[in-house]
């Protein structure tokens, strides 16, 4: 009898923390706390805190905290994560690859290919030089390609990861992955689980916010915000890049400020005549959320307007104000962050070189114009505020691509799940480090392999969150965020 | 923790005496600490020990024995967990858990009173419990409430009164059919103090056409229905018929087991009707992946899990699914039955597919088709009855070779085409110069890829068809009409854009010629790899000039002098067209050979015609002929008519067996690509057999082994989740657990009787609803008492009614309700309300959303259009979910985006603007009249002073703001509306 070999897979509730967080969730079964559940949501009531942003973390801490041991020390207080949808190819940005070049045009030899799945292949492409010129920056000497010239500026300051896999090749599972750790629909996202494991500090915005900029939407859509089994208050709220951020905002036409005001008044009042008859704690949840509102609606303007941000911030991320970009979007990221955001994620779409009119020669630098300025801002200005220790900034896809060209003209390249590139940077991430290594033709991983899962491992390490103590339990089982995977990326991390 | 479950369960008198009770006491602890690594699933076991089979336990091995029954003293077990020493202790110290002194002290006495185990509660056929006596026997109104009070009394707790008139009214209304009474029916229904008023109230209720769409969503929710395919591409897909089913199925109280036949195995019926096979669109509910790559396979694996595990949680209330990749680590379901429940989902037709579907005409479509076909055989029939017909042609063929003679229009269609004065550029370096005819000639280089843009003013209002003359010239090499070598050329696409920004792609096209592989249709085909080219000419060579003529799918409107820009694209190397003319006109084009074309066909011997050369002149004559053409015509246009009313039936998406099954497979870790051995159909073998021994099994045998008294669960679960939409949770709580790791149930006994009940009442929805909204229990005060908060704050005793936030969709209708606005339509397609701006600024593909203009814009909330990427917003703010997978209960979440969307969205202010104008029109001339009636639409029930004098306040202040009536009653409107008491069942 050992319980070595013991996962959380399966339901393991002994946690009080674990047990208490279940409450949460309205229709869940019957919490062995009475007590608790009956404070809840009077407490969210009367602290006037239910934007989707509640700070579980401070109760957690406060009622719990002696009992979770090895609780990882959190280093992030909040996570931008930069998604480069479509999945850019680490050959013509990260991975310089001479044999790939030497190879070019021929048939890859069987050994690399025996046993590897890709979308759109047929089985008789052949192998594909880079194109594009690579150079060596910084102190820390990282191969980069001309495509990311704004990047040179951040090499010491962010942690490549070299080796990372994932286990699906379509756009749309591949994305759910990343985000979800499953690749069908319905299981919560990062941002949710993070929000729901430790709140946000942020009293009038959401604590979980998506901004979307490139071509089109994202593969996969809502459900890569989704809250999936948890409450709905942690689904990533999307903003738009400009004007009002979320929708139903602005008030109807004729209500001002003070209008807003007095029908916010009446509303309560009314609301909490009907509880002084009733008795139902629901109401009181509801006068907070109405308060909320109103404090959302007084504050996003203040958020959007970047007309307070100096000149030389705006050129620095290459900001054309009121025009939506991804540079707006980052420096928007910065200001939330600032407002005590947790989690904010940003799409940019169209990275999905397969060559043709999405091409590696044609689209490919039209995409890397559109994030290199801003990317490589974001982290010197996160750095220059001091924020770069408390944030963690994460860059990349949700897959690489093939060591192959696609027979399409001009070329491009499909999806690759064995080894690509992604960078982070901030809160306790090792700087100006590269973990992992691919083969001469870029194939597969040598060494330093990081499977999704040891990301987002990793990612909830940094918040100070054990990635298997963040359950969930729904439909009899107890779920989280890595399935019954993931191992902190222990190579990266700082001190 | 357990302590408390356990002391709370004395408290309601479950366990008044000194036994311990398997199921209640024990199996929670060894199932949350022990079965993991000591329960069924093989793989995972230690010490090849295991907890939940009682011979396991007990089996001694090297003289020790987890159990012996009798003797806690020297059990293994209670060593393990009471030890002292962290490596000998259970659950191991690594897990961090740790059994309380009270789960110990369980435990031991369990063991010392023999160790008895039972089968779990949930797996043991349904009986039929005797109804208790209770006093006071006057509180009951039915058996429900002898059960509920009897438990109340054991926990000497009195029941609440019974709750107001209006509260009980708006209650009945909201639950049944989500919608608001009238105040006339509320008046009814006060004034009505005959005994049973309440009752003939709810019968009536239950006959509204509404109850089949409130009780129909519930169940849609379980069937995952959404109008989309999900997923990324996340196109529209036509299923709505069987949502419009579902209603009427609701409506005349299908039985629930006939109801789930048919959506089960619908097609497996013999001789199916057509809405059986609809209703077996329950299980083509799931995604469709249509994204390029994906392997058809793979999805197709997808679905048919997906259904499994619906159908495991829909109708009994199990997990199945965990036993995908592993064998069940709680619940007596090992990975190879999970596959053999697969198994008989395993075989139909479709394959990550739309198809097959099935059209479903509407009575007047039908009776419409009828109509058409008896007019259509009716004019066939004089056409062929014209018996001087043949000699009219002989002479109309000989005319026809006479003017051919002297024809100058040799490609004389028919039509009448306006001639377009073209100027045009190419997006490569190629010049178009306009020529006299109005023909525009290409010169420069003719580049690798290229489109020419082509612009005219329209000369017409109505464009229906657009015609291109590629034509010859000196210039070109061998005189073209191309720009290649040869003067071919390939037209790779064609299509316009209209000055206001529409683009028209066509929907046919014709050509005098067309070269093998080249047909004109692959210019409008939207693949640029293909297009037209007029090579191997029967005259030889390409070099002459040639027509085509294309077609758009309905008439296009314009304004007169609107711009027309022409896209011509051109994707192989100089094989662009050197001259080109073009024409449109408003009539639309339809192949018919011209006079050269037809004097051909005629200087054939007759004998020696082909029946396509016959058929050809025999067409032409006809047309031509002044006594059969208006018949021909007429013909021409009932088949017309005859094809758009067929294209307009509706399809829906349905269920086919393969005549052949297709072999299922275990699957290893639950990858389909690693396929173990094969299995077949079967069900699980901790439940009842199936009645039948024929093998194989089907879906038919499935549904009919859920619905056999036998089955233990199907009807408790069932009946359970009836509850939890009256009551706001279910007697077993886990409604999507009824395994061992769900909730013991609050009434054992209740939950059996009502499932005994279901099925002596014939599975009648209708009838157990009613016997429960009768019950006193329903109609208690939801009131909070305070004396309750430390005895039974989570209400689980039912010593009071509870107040419930309604669903969107149920939002939506109330607003509706209120405003006058509502749509009383019942079924149909989707339909879309307005909604903010932006909503797809996050999605793949954008979606076309028609804002409905007319009745459609105020149905009801669950018609609304449904994209599972992008739900209507304000579904999702209140928790609708994206239907990605079943859903058999929703959240009930209380946000600020909430507040957000009440307060401040376009399609509610839009009926807080109609209420406010109900309010001015039906309220009185006075404001106390005014609010009274305000508050009574709303609430049905009157406002208390202090909420009037509160009201009276804002209407003051907004006074000041306003000067208009209508902007002053709006704003009253709207507070009603964004109140909690607006948004919840009482």
């Amino acid at each position: 009898m050992t319980g070595t070999t013991r996962k959380s897979h399966g339901p393991t509730p002994t946690s009080n923390c674990r047990r208490y967080s279940d409450t949460m969730k309205h229709n869940s079964p019957p919490s062995n706390h009475p007590l608790l559940s009956s404070t809840r949501r009077g407490f969210f009531g009367q602290a006037g805190l239910s934007v989707g942003s509640i700070g579980l973390a401070s109760l957690l801490a406060d009622s719990c905290s002696a009992e979770v041991a090895a609780k990882p020390v959190a280093k992030a207080k909040a996570v931008i994560y930069l998604f480069m949808a479509g999945g850019p190819s680490q050959l013509e940005l990260f991975e310089n690859k001479p044999k790939l070049t030497e190879l070019s045009g021929q048939t890859p030899p069987e050994s690399f290919t025996k046993d590897r799945r890709f979308a759109f292949l047929k089985g008789t492409e052949t192998l594909l030089g880079p194109r594009q010129k690579f150079g060596r920056y910084g102190e820390s000497g990282v191969e980069l390609s001309d495509l990311l010239p704004y990047h040179r500026d951040i090499v010491d300051d962010v942690c490549f990861v070299k080796g990372m896999v994932t286990d699906v090749f379509n756009h749309g599972p591949a994305k759910l992955f990343m985000q979800t750790g499953s690749p069908q629909p319905g299981r919560p996202c990062m941002g949710s689980w993070v929000t729901y494991g430790i709140g946000s500090e942020s009293a009038n915005l959401p604590g979980f916010v998506v901004l979307q900029s490139g071509p089109r939407g994202p593969r996969g859509g809502s459900a890569l915000w989704s809250s999936g089994f948890l409450p709905t208050n942690y689904q990533g709220v999307p903003f738009r890049g400009q004007g009002d951020p979320i929708l139903n905002l602005k008030s109807p036409a004729d209500y001002d400020r003070d209008a807003q005001r007095d029908f916010t008044d009446t509303v309560s009042g009314l609301n909490q005549l009907r509880f002084d008859s009733v008795g139902d704690p629901e109401i009181q949840t509801r006068i907070a959320a109405y308060e909320m509102a109103y404090r959302m609606q007084m504050s996003a303007p203040e958020l959007m307007d970047l007309s307070d941000e100096p000149d030389h911030v705006l050129k620095m991320y290459g900001v054309e104000p009121g025009k939506p970009s991804f540079a707006n979007n980052a420096i928007l990221a910065r200001r939330l962050v600032e407002r005590g955001v947790r989690f904010i994620q940003l799409y940019h779409t169209s990275w999905d070189q397969h060559g043709a009119a999405e091409s590696l020669d044609g689209e490919l630098p039209l995409r890397c114009k559109e994030v290199d300025q801003a990317s490589a801002a974001l982290v010197k200005d996160l750095k220059q505020r001091g924020l770069l220790d408390d944030v963690l900034v994460v860059w990349g896809g949700e897959f690489g691509r093939t060591p192959m060209g696609e027979e399409r003209s001009p070329a491009g390249r499909d999806h690759h799940i064995d080894a690509y590139t992604m960078w982070l940077a901030g809160a306790g991430i090792k700087p100006g480090f590269t973990l992992g290594a691919t083969d001469e033709l870029g194939f597969g991983v040598t060494e330093g392999r990081v499977h999704v899962h040891d990301l987002q491992a990793t990612i909830l390490h940094q918040l100070g969150i054990d990635h298997t103590q963040l359950t969930f339990r729904s439909q009899g089982r107890d779920f989280r965020l890595t399935d019954v995977h993931g191992n902190v990326v222990k190579e990266i991390l700082a001190g | 923790m357990t302590t408390l479950c356990w002391i709370a369960a004395n408290a309601t008198g479950s366990a008044t005496d000194d036994r311990i009770d398997f199921n209640r006491d024990v199996q929670p602890i060894l199932s949350n600490h022990c079965y993991e690594c000591h329960g069924p699933d093989a793989e995972q076991r230690q010490a090849e020990l295991r907890l939940d089979q009682r011979s396991s336990a007990i089996a001694t091995t090297d003289d020790v024995a987890a159990i012996v029954p009798g003797n806690a003293n020297i059990s293994e077990l209670v060593e393990r967990i009471m030890s002292r020493d962290e490596d000998f202790l259970m659950p191991p110290s690594e897990s961090g858990e740790r059994l309380s002194d009270e789960q110990v002290a369980i435990l031991k006495k369990w063991i010392d009173q023999g160790a008895v185990y039972a089968k779990h509660w949930s797996f043991e056929s349904v009986t039929r419990p005797k109804t208790p006596n209770v006093v006071p026997a006057d509180w009951p109104k039915n058996a429900v409430d002898a059960f509920i009070l009897q438990k109340l009394n054991a926990a000497d707790i009195a029941p609440s009164n019974e709750a107001k008139k209006t509260t009980l009214i708006r209650r009945v209304y909201l639950d049944l059919l989500g919608l608001l009474p009238s105040i006339e029916q509320v008046d009814a229904f006060i004034s009505d103090t005959e005994p049973q008023a309440y009752e003939r109230m709810v019968d009536e209720v239950l006959q509204s056409q509404h109850f089949g769409e409130r009780w129909g969503r519930h169940w849609l929710d379980q069937a995952r229905y959404a109008d989309s395919h999900g997923y990324t591409n996340d196109n529209e897909r036509s299923i709505w018929p069987y949502r419009d089913w579902v209603i009427d199925a609701f409506n005349r109280d299908l039985p629930f087991d006939q109801f789930t036949t048919e959506q089960l195995a619908g097609d497996l019926l013999d001789n199916p009707t057509l809405a059986q096979k609809v209703a077996t669109g329950f299980h083509r509910n799931t995604l469709i992946n249509s994204e390029g790559g994906t392997k058809a396979d793979q999805f197709r694996d997808e679905q048919v899990k997906d259904r499994t595990d619906t159908t495991g949680l829909v109708w009994m209330g199990l997990t199945v699914g965990c036993a995908k990749c592993h064998s069940h680590k709680f619940d007596p379901v090992s990975q190879t039955e999970y596959y053999q429940l697969y198994a008989f989902f395993n075989s139909t037709v479709d394959r990550n597919s739309v198809t097959p579907t099935v059209q479903v005409p509407s009575a007047a479509q039908t009776s419409q088709l009828d109509e058409l076909a008896t007019l259509k055989v009716s004019l066939s029939e004089q056409l062929a009855n014209d018996t001087d017909a043949e000699r009219r042609q002989k002479i109309w063929e000989q005319d026809v070779v006479a003017r051919a003679r002297n024809a100058t229009a040799e490609k004389d269609d028919g039509m009448s085409w306006q001639i377009l004065p073209l100027s045009g550029k190419s997006t490569k370096d190629a010049t178009l110069s306009s020529l006299d005819d109005h023909s525009l000639l290409a010169m420069g280089p003719a580049a690798d890829s290229e489109e020419y843009h082509s612009t005219a003013r329209s000369p017409l209002t109505k464009i229906r068809s657009v015609r291109l003359e590629v034509l010859t010239d000196d210039s070109l090499p061998n005189k073209g009409p191309g720009r290649a070598d040869s003067g071919n050329f390939v037209l790779s696409e064609f299509w316009f854009r209209t000055g206001d920004g529409r683009e028209l792609r066509f929907s046919r096209a014709g050509a005098e010629h067309s070269q093998t592989g080249y047909a004109v249709a692959r210019a409008i085909d939207g693949k640029g790899d293909t297009g037209w080219a007029i090579n191997d000419a029967p005259e030889g060579s390409p070099n002459r000039n040639r027509t085509a003529w294309f077609v758009l799918p309905e008439t296009l409107e314009v304004e007169e002098d609107h711009a027309l820009t022409f896209k011509m694209q051109f994707n192989r190397k100089t094989f662009s067209i050197g001259r080109y003319r073009l024409s449109i006109s408003s009539d639309e084009w339809v192949e018919r050979p011209g006079v050269a074309q037809l004097a051909t066909l005629i200087t054939v011997e007759p004998e020696k015609r082909s029946d396509e050369q016959n058929a050809k002149l025999r067409k032409a004559f006809i047309q031509s002929d002044p006594e059969l053409a208006d018949l021909d015509r007429q013909l021409t246009e009932t088949t017309k008519k005859f094809d758009a009313v067929k294209r307009s039936i509706p399809t829906t998406m349905i269920f086919q067996e393969l005549e052949k099954p297709r072999q299922a497979y275990f699957q290893v870790r639950g990858d389909f690509l690693r396929q173990g051995d094969n299995v077949l159909p079967d069900v699980p073998d901790v439940l009842p057999g199936l009645p039948s021994s024929a093998r194989p099994l089907n879906r038919l045998d499935l549904a009919k082994w859920l619905l056999s008294r036998e089955h233990p669960l199907t009807a408790r679960v069932r009946m359970n989740r009836i509850w939890m939409r009256l009551f706001g949770r279910g007697l077993v709580e886990t409604e999507n657990d009824f395994g061992t790791q769900g909730t013991l149930p609050s009434h054992p006994e209740l939950l059996d009787w009502l499932a005994a009940e279901f099925m002596q009442q014939g599975w009648s929805t209708k009838a157990m609803l009613r016997l429960l909204i009768t019950s006193a229990t329903y109609r208690q005060s939801s009131r909070a008492r305070s004396e309750l908060v430390s005895t039974d704050l989570q209400n689980r005793l039912l010593a009071r009614q509870s107040r419930i936030r309604v669903e969107a969709e149920i939002i939506r209708d109330l607003a509706l309700s209120v405003s006058g606005k509502i749509s009383p339509k019942v079924g149909g397609p989707g339909v879309y309300p307005p909604q903010p701006e932006g909503v797809y600024a996050f999605t793949q593909r954008k979606k076309n959303w028609k804002t409905s203009q007319d009745e459609d814009r105020f149905r009801r909330g669950m018609y609304t259009f449904f994209y599972r990427s992008a739900p209507y917003p304000m579904l999702t703010t209140f928790d609708v979910p994206k239907f990605n997978q079943v859903c058999t209960s929703r959240d009930r979440s209380n946000t600020p985006l909430q507040s957000l969307t009440l307060a401040n969205s376009e399609a509610l202010f839009e009926l807080a603007e109609s209420f406010g104008r109900r309010i001015i029109a039906e309220g009185g001339d006075a404001d106390p009249g005014r609010l009274q009636f305000a508050f009574r639409a709303s609430f049905a029930r009157r406002p208390t002073a202090a909420e009037l004098a509160r009201l009276r306040d804002y209407t003051r202040t907004v006074r000041k703001r306003f000067a208009e009536d209508e902007k002053v009653w709006t704003a009253v409107a709207r507070v009603m509306m964004n109140l909690d008491e607006f948004v919840t069942r009482e």
